[in-house]
């Protein structure tokens, strides 16, 4: 433990909360603060708020910005040529093989954000800036932006009182400036909960004072790594590390509409539709299990041999019971198909559910 | 948080003694850390089990602990009301979230348990 770990502004506000404070990926984080089912139930139910100021904001510019952005990740900025549009993407190497999840924000002219996974955030600077032609401009203002999320069904109700009378919030799946109580924001309308809300960017130096006034709401309940782990699995949301990492495409990983048929001239192109063209020997499913807790790395098995292991397993607080996502082979894919999970000295039936695991939430009722 | 009545193991489990009967459930301390329990998995009433042995396991979202019997004897009762109410272990830890009782082969192993102090004293030092 000689390694020191990193601290988000907020650091001070989890502690002073009593939050039971864990190591994840090399930055002291919050995991809870009374229950991870409490918290769940929160965002559900009122409203949540999270810290994620951990996560990485990258910002590119210039004339090339686009063009050299589209070389660089597998979806299609064409999609998102409407300023304060965002898109869901990844990036892959030439195999394939996924560096990172991502998501993508149209914030200006000629101009691009991207919000990556803390973990990942040296190896995707390093690759971006690697495949950037000169004339891109890039700049990683991870360390002076605080990034706070919140999401749950009150969440938009909570921002409409905080911002200037008449504001309108972005549309879902689009970030645009915002004041929060006078403190110069961006808003994006974006999330990883299956709830509708906001993540709120703001300068690190006001973090402290926006974490503040989301917590003064009495329908606020802050919200640790723990609940933001059920929630994100609910929604069959991937995980990076759990659900997907260098050694596995997107087809593989169900990502297949985040890499449009119709694009080439990309960084693992090719290696994508040749595994879109064949077929992918593994698949990630969803299964749903009925006792016990699964949990990364338990045995998957079909007719008593293992076919594969438990990628993300976690107890559902809305449904009551365990739920997983595994890579299994693709012949065993299909709905409702009988397979089991190792559970320590027990074998517990787990059946191959569609995603996402839970259906109605604020955004499901938001988009019907 | 510790009540004086009971005893205590190193693995944080607790045990009433009544009339050659052993109640065993898990503190308040191995419940706090656990977190919201989700699932409890005990045995069947009428085997015996040793001092040390495991006699099943309680999980939380987050974790999962393996439940270790502190005396040896015959398992007369499992409180199977938690198979439906896990969250009892948490709300009620000393009451109504007990996990088995034991018929005590050797009622002297209860000498070797701590008391409420000395469990605390080691909570203590454990921190």
């Amino acid at each position: 433990m000689s390694e020191m770990l990193r601290r988000t502004p907020l650091a001070g506000e989890h502690i002073a909360l009593g939050a039971r404070m864990v190591d994840f990926a090399g930055w002291e984080m919050p995991v809870q603060y009374t229950g991870i089912i409490d918290e769940h139930t929160a965002v559900r139910t009122s409203a949540g708020v999270f810290d994620v100021c951990h996560m990485a904001e990258f910002r590119f510019w210039g004339l090339e910005a686009k063009a050299a952005l589209q070389h660089i990740v597998t979806n299609d900025l064409d999609r998102i040529d409407e300023l304060g549009a965002a898109l869901y993407t990844v990036m892959c190497d030439e195999d394939g093989g996924i560096i990172d999840d991502l998501i993508v924000y149209h914030t200006g002219d000629l101009e691009y954000l991207i919000i990556a996974n803390a973990a990942n955030r040296e190896v995707d600077w390093d690759w971006i800036t690697g495949h950037l032609p000169a004339g891109v401009e890039a700049s990683d203002e991870s360390d002076r932006t605080a990034l706070i999320a919140l999401q749950g069904p009150k969440a938009l109700g909570v921002v409409a009182e905080l911002a200037p009378a008449g504001y309108r919030p972005p549309d879902r799946f689009h970030i645009g400036e915002a004041t929060l109580d006078g403190v110069p924001v961006m808003l994006a309308r974006t999330g990883y909960t299956g709830e509708d809300g906001v993540e709120v960017l703001c300068h690190a130096s006001h973090a402290v004072a926006i974490w503040r006034l989301l917590l003064s709401f009495p329908e606020v309940t802050p919200c640790g790594l723990g609940a933001r782990d059920t929630l994100r699995l609910e929604m069959a949301y991937p995980l990076y590390g759990s659900d997907m990492d260098r050694g596995v495409d997107p087809i593989s990983a169900r990502l297949g509409w985040v890499v449009p048929k119709d694009k080439t001239g990309f960084i693992g192109d090719a290696a994508i539709a040749r595994v879109r063209e064949e077929g992918p020997a593994s698949t990630l499913v969803c299964l749903s299990v009925a006792e016990g807790v699964p949990r990364h790395g338990f045995p998957v098995l079909h007719e008593g041999g293992e076919v594969g292991k438990v990628a993300s397993g976690t107890y559902s607080p809305t449904l009551g019971h365990g739920i997983a996502t595994a890579y299994v082979p693709s012949a065993l894919a299909a709905p409702q198909t009988p397979l089991s999970i190792g559970i320590r000295r027990k074998v517990v039936p787990a059946s191959v559910v569609r995603p996402p695991f839970v259906t109605k939430t604020s955004l499901s009722a938001s988009q019907d | 948080m510790y009540p004086n009545d009971l005893k205590y193991d190193r693995e944080h489990e607790w045990v009433r003694v009544e009339g050659g009967v052993a109640t065993i459930g898990i503190s308040h301390f191995a419940q706090d850390q656990l977190g919201e329990v989700v699932y409890v998995d005990l045995p069947t009433a009428g085997a015996t089990i040793g001092a040390g042995e495991t006699f099943g396991e309680v999980e939380s979202v987050k974790s999962v602990s393996e439940l270790f019997c502190p005396v040896s004897g015959e398992i007369l009762d499992v409180n199977s009301a938690l198979e439906d109410a896990p969250e009892t272990v948490n709300e009620d830890p000393y009451g109504e979230g007990w996990m088995i009782t034991i018929k005590l082969s050797d009622p002297s192993e209860i000498d070797a348990l701590m008391s409420a102090a000395d469990y605390e004293a080691y909570l203590t030092e454990e921190a």
